[in-house]
């Protein structure tokens, strides 16, 4: 038998810097990010998996952090809204999003971006449906989604520039 | 968060052999974890009842596909995108393509697993219908040895499971016998993505030289208390013509078959005659 | 003057940057030393007295602060239009998840396990839910009659026309409600201690509106209370009052703690449960027309449900009434309306304001009144249409150049609409047609921006600019950016203004200690009605440097740089202030609710194009155009982005999103359930401007647009499906299960 657990350690890497953590097994990756690491640019918009907002990549995979708990990323890489800049510039997805309207009220914005650059790292070149079902796990209230297609057309337009 | 982690615990067995080891152990202490998308909801919404889980994500043994000749296994980990990813799969199971495709959004069909979708017995789960249609078993693994069970007997009552608690669920076999099938799926949820079905329809039927139905498979969600394969219907339509006549009586069958009911998702009146609706469409398709 | 001009030009963001690198700070993304989190117990029923409050053992609770009706030391009672609403039911409960007791405590885990922990026993008395119970009395739950407020507009005579008809088409409509689900949830941070008053800062609409209600909830001056504006995910009118109540909550807690910071952030399930939505409304119609197709009169009564709390019902229900005879030249017109209360939880702003709902039953009718002339819904309209010098129905002489006639027309071009109209009729019609039934339909519509009437003359908002040595200049405004640009817009109305360097220019964060009270963020006010006081603000600076011989009629960047530079040494700060005029000529009888109700409009047509699925009643919007005239566009990609967002709430209105109450509480609050279109759902929405510059509008004559786009969908998607399916349904929103009855019982 068991009385619930101890905090556990593990490690993990988070945007290119590995990282120790003391924490509960089974806490949410997003609470991890955002409280443990203070990188809260990841956000929670429904904790059920339905919104989005809360997409963070675990070694290459699009996932909803909310839905996550921190003990399966023991040993991962994981890549968020922070880690997706370079160093001065922006993506060639975050800059489209901003030249095309993309983002009104911000919230949804990172995980948005973060299921565009996976969308084109999949399918470079995608169609208007393709982009559609790429983007359907991620809710915004703010655009219609118009500016967010606008702006996936742009990023890869721009024929030579990374994702 | 609404619920109490310390209350939780989740441990990673190294090997299968230990996981099967625990469960044996402590007969009904834990319970798989898989990819967490339907158990990380309940632990969001404080409604999750047991307390202590083996995340078994890791497990090599639970994951892969494996095309045989006669067969192709899929491991209980198979995720909603490894199942678009594959190519005998596309080619002969479209179903369970068109399933995995439509379930939640890409970052779920990255984590969900097919093994998880069936152990976690919902009624609306969208890969049941098309895992029915397919005749699909299961094989499920304990530290007393391993057994095969039909997927049809699977689910015995409203999240009751043929399966001990001392059991993982190893791999979904789907027999390699499709060929002539002739296939329809139709999910139904308001919305085109991220839907709950109010109704998921599966189906496949083969016509013999004649234009007579030799085998119809019907394999519906959110129309009883579990995934319902209506054998029923399916008993009517055999040796059968899908003209005008039987289409009628075969949607008058059906509408008796299944027993859904009103929820804050849809109503039973709804649910009865959709399913009627689209059993029609496809018996429509089935006999051009 | 080497300054390009920026109005009309898709500028970069101000806060671009920040939003795509996830550098942004919302609430929830700030933390405090030594912070408490709080929680709020909520009542399980609908209405009854309070006869217990018990904490469970198992739960350390001296190490908890516990707040309730008796820890208020000013007035238990949100402050905004009436003062009906406790911060927590001391004794009386009237709709379900109403507050009844905080709880702050350091470890959130466990605070949700105490909050489980407090058991409230309620001895329940009989509540009503619908505006039906309510108007019948079937309890009387608020005042002596349920009615929050009622409103009269009588313009001629209409019960003189009814004898000289040619015809009388009666028409009942209503709409659900409908939630705002931005994507941030509510949340403040606050901290409150005797000596220094109290700080929240948090995610809203209108600081200054908390700012007020929090000054009657401590008994404090208002130099002790300060609210701060953190960037804001979303708001649609849901954090237009709700904000003033948790802030109270956690200001409440952090005083009884001795101070500390406490933060509360509500969960989506809470949020879409406790808080505002678009109030449920009913519409009758009757109007009289004659046999060639004019409006003689129309006798509308509108009905909304305001829920438990007085809240902002009577403006919901004002904006509702004003444009409930949309843009038509009736003569006579009599609008009887009523906001009455129910035990649920209080119905709140929603982006439209009360116009959607009243707007979709006058666009559903007259389609029916069309029919019944013998007349298409487009000759019928444009026989009514409303012309520069005609009158509303409030009575207002319009006084600028409205050509409804020639959106129709630009609309229908856009959407080939008459081919359509006709190709989908033949289809649909024919034996054996496909599953799937197509139909086109469309709705005309205006709305005005501004608050109604004399209320930007009672607001009197003021905004101030503030330049620095640099030359660079600070916007101080109260006016919140929550996604639909107000920073961008603003700098670049003080921008063109000054004929300088947009970049020169940026905003300063709403916060009630540094900037001046410009009005709440809502009702299509803030590039209209504060744009222009910003404009007036920056010339202020401009006129000041001039009057004060250090600037020339002409000059550029340096010279304007210097002009600062040696003001702000030789005076000390270089600031303008600007407050709220009325236009002249401009006259409104709140008494007989006559006059000019609205500053201005702007007018639109909205075509959508629509597909049945008779097989499973799903509707899908196939095509939407949406073609307005606005004034003067101020940023073309903002401002299309607005209406886009607009369209896709109304879409979501029509056909997706479906409250689902028992006995009082919505049960399917989660995203899950309570379902809104995704990128997979919507159409193109093709969004045209026409520009017919407003007089006393900024940048060379804007209006409001921010709720036009949620007024049209609705009837325009319903007057479709009814082309389609030959079915005129009512209701919204009309769910495939209501569908499917239509057609069934007209099969």
């Amino acid at each position: 038998m068991t009385d619930g657990a101890v905090k556990v350690e593990l490690s993990c890497t988070v945007n290119g810097t590995s990282q120790t953590l003391r924490v509960h097994p089974l806490a949410r990756l997003l609470d991890v990010l955002r409280e443990d690491l203070r990188l809260t640019g990841t956000k929670e918009g429904c904790g059920e998996g339905e919104c989005g907002a809360c997409s963070v990549f675990v070694d290459g995979e699009l996932v909803n952090s909310c839905l996550v708990p921190v003990l399966q990323v023991a040993g991962a890489q994981v890549t968020t809204i922070e880690g997706v800049a370079g160093e001065a510039e922006l993506s060639a997805v975050q800059q489209a999003f901003i030249e095309c309207g993309g983002a009104q009220c911000g919230i949804c914005t990172p995980g948005m971006i973060l299921a565009a650059v996976n969308l084109l790292a999949h399918t470079p070149q995608p169609t208007d449906a393709d982009i559609r079902h790429g983007l359907a796990g991620n809710l915004c209230r703010c655009t219609g989604y118009m500016k967010i297609f606008a702006a996936v057309v742009r990023a890869c337009e721009r024929a030579g520039v990374k994702a | 968060m609404r619920a109490y982690l310390p209350d939780y615990d989740l441990r990673a067995p190294k090997t299968l052999a230990d996981a099967l080891d625990l469960l044996a152990r402590d007969a009904g202490v834990w319970r798989a974890f898989a990819g967490g998308t339907d158990l990380m909801v309940l632990l969001e919404l404080g409604a999750l009842a047991h307390k202590n889980f083996l995340s078994i994500r890791h497990l090599p043994e639970l994951r892969g596909i494996e095309v045989a000749p006669a067969e192709i296994a899929l491991g209980a980990l198979t995720t909603y995108t490894d199942i678009q990813r594959n190519e005998t799969i596309a080619r002969e199971f479209p179903l369970l393509v068109a399933a995995a495709r439509e379930t939640g959004g890409i970052a779920i069909q990255n984590r969900g697993t097919l093994g998880g979708n069936i152990v976690n017995a919902s009624p609306a789960a969208d890969t049941p219908p098309a895992l029915l249609v397919y005749d699909a078993e299961l094989e499920l693994v304990s530290a007393s040895g391993t057994r095969r069970v039909a997927y049809r007997e699977f689910h015995t009552g409203y999240k009751q499971l043929n399966m001990r608690p001392d059991e993982l669920l190893a791999r979904i076999l789907l027999p390699r016998a499709t060929g002539d099938l002739k296939t329809y799926y139709r999910k139904v949820g308001t919305r085109k993505a991220q839907a709950i079905s109010k109704i998921c329809f599966a189906a496949g039927a083969r016509l013999g030289h004649d234009g007579r139905i030799t085998d119809a498979r019907l394999g519906l969600g959110s129309v009883a208390p579990t995934v319902l394969r209506c054998t029923r219907t399916e008993e009517l339509l055999r040796e059968r013509v899908p003209d005008a006549a039987t289409i009628k009586e075969a949607c008058a069958m059906l509408a008796q078959e299944i027993t859904p009911i009103d929820d804050m998702r849809s109503t039973a009146d709804y649910r009865t005659r959709v399913s009627a609706n689209l059993l029609s469409d496809f018996l429509r398709q089935v006999a051009h | 003057m080497q300054t390009e001009e920026t109005v009309g030009k898709p500028v970069p963001r101000k806060e671009g940057r920040s939003k795509v690198t996830g550098a942004a700070r919302y609430v929830d993304d700030l933390s405090m030393p030594g912070m408490l989190h709080g929680a709020t117990v909520r009542s399980p029923v609908a209405r009854g007295r309070i006869r217990s409050v018990t904490f469970d053992d198992g739960i350390p609770w001296d190490e908890f602060v516990v707040v309730t009706a008796k820890d208020i030391p000013g007035e238990n009672a949100v402050a905004l239009i009436l003062l009906d609403q406790p911060y927590l039911a001391d004794d009386f409960v009237n709709h379900a998840e109403e507050p009844i007791l905080l709880l702050a405590h350091e470890d959130k885990h466990l605070l949700e396990r105490a909050r489980r922990a407090v058991r409230i026993e309620i001895e329940p008395l009989p509540a009503i839910f619908t505006l039906e119970d309510s108007l019948a009395q079937t309890e009387i739950i608020w005042g002596e009659d349920n009615v929050f407020k009622s409103y009269l507009v009588d313009k001629g005579n209409v019960d003189e026309v009814w004898p000289q008809a040619d015809l009388i088409v009666e028409g009942e409509y209503s709409t659900g409600a409908q939630e705002q689900l931005y994507i941030e949830t509510n949340g403040v941070i606050a901290v409150a201690n005797p000596a220094e008053g109290v700080t929240v800062w948090g995610s809203m609409q209108c600081p200054y509106y908390v700012h007020k209600a929090l000054l009657k909830l401590f008994a404090l001056p208002p130099e002790l209370v300060r609210v701060v504006q953190c960037e804001t995910g979303g708001g649609f009118g849901g954090k237009e009052e709700y904000p003033s109540m948790i802030g109270g909550h956690a200001a409440l807690l952090s005083l009884k703690s001795g101070g500390r910071p406490v933060k509360i952030i509500y969960d989506r399930a809470e949020d879409m449960a406790a808080t505002t939505k678009r109030h449920p409304s009913r519409t009758h119609h009757r109007t009289a027309v004659t046999r060639d197709g004019r409006l003689l009169g129309m006798e509308i009564e509108f009905v909304v449900d305001g829920g438990a709390y007085a809240t902002l019902s009577a403006v919901v229900l004002s904006r509702g009434t004003i444009h409930a005879a949309g843009p038509y030249n009736c003569p006579n017109v009599r609008i009887r309306s009523r906001a009455v209360a129910t035990n649920v939880p209080p119905h709140g702003a929603f982006r439209g304001f009360g116009a959607p709902q009243s707007i979709f039953a006058l666009e559903r009718h007259l389609d029916k009144v069309a029919q019944a002339v013998g007349l298409s819904p487009e000759e019928f309209r444009q026989r009514n249409f409303i012309r520069e010098g005609e009158t509303t129905a409030t009575g207002q002489v319009i006084r600028e150049p409205v050509d409804m006639a020639g959106l129709v027309a630009r609309a229908f071009e856009l959407t080939d609409y008459q081919a359509k109209r006709e190709r989908f009729a033949c289809e649909n019609r024919e034996a054996g047609a496909g599953r799937v039934k197509r139909g086109i339909g469309f709705a005309s519509f205006m709305h005005g921006a501004g608050f109604t009437g004399s209320g930007e003359d009672y607001l009197k908002s003021v905004v101030g600019a503030e330049a620095d040595r640099e030359g660079r200049v600070r916007i101080l405004a109260a006016s919140t950016e929550i996604g639909q640009g107000t920073y961008t817009i603003f700098a670049q109305i003080a921008s063109d203004a000054l004929k300088l360097d947009y970049d020169l220019f940026e905003m300063a964060q709403p916060d009630t200690g540094n900037v001046p009270d410009s009005g709440p963020t809502v009702a299509s006010r803030t590039c209209m009605i504060v744009g222009k006081l910003v404009e007036s603000a920056a010339l202020g600076l401009r006129q000041t440097l001039q009057t004060a011989g250090l600037l020339a009629d002409e000059y550029n960047v340096a010279e304007w740089r210097e002009a600062c530079q040696r003001y702000i040494e030789q005076y000390g700060a270089l600031k303008s202030f600007s407050q709220y005029k009325p236009p002249p000529g401009v006259r409104w009888d709140d008494e007989k609710y006559e006059g000019d109700a609205y500053g201005a409009y702007a007018w639109a047509v909205y075509v959508a194009e629509v597909s049945v699925d008779t097989l499973t009643y799903e509707t899908r919007v196939e095509d939407f155009v949406a073609v307005q005239e606005v004034g003067k566009v101020v940023h073309p990609v903002l401002a299309a982005g607005q209406i886009e967002g607009g369209v896709a709430q109304a879409i979501g209105f029509t056909l997706y999103e479906n409250v689902v109450w028992r006995d009082g509480r919505m049960v399917n609050n989660g995203m899950t359930n309570y379902v809104i279109p995704t990128s997979a759902d919507l159409p193109s929405i093709r969004v045209h401007f026409e520009e017919q510059p407003y007089q006393h509008g900024p940048a060379g004559g804007a209006k409001g647009i921010g709720e036009l786009p949620m007024d049209g969908g609705a009837p325009a998607i319903l007057n479709a499906i009814e082309h389609a399916t030959g079915i005129s349904f009512t209701h919204v929103p009309l769910m495939p299960e209501a569908l499917m009855r239509g057609l069934s019982e007209n099969a």
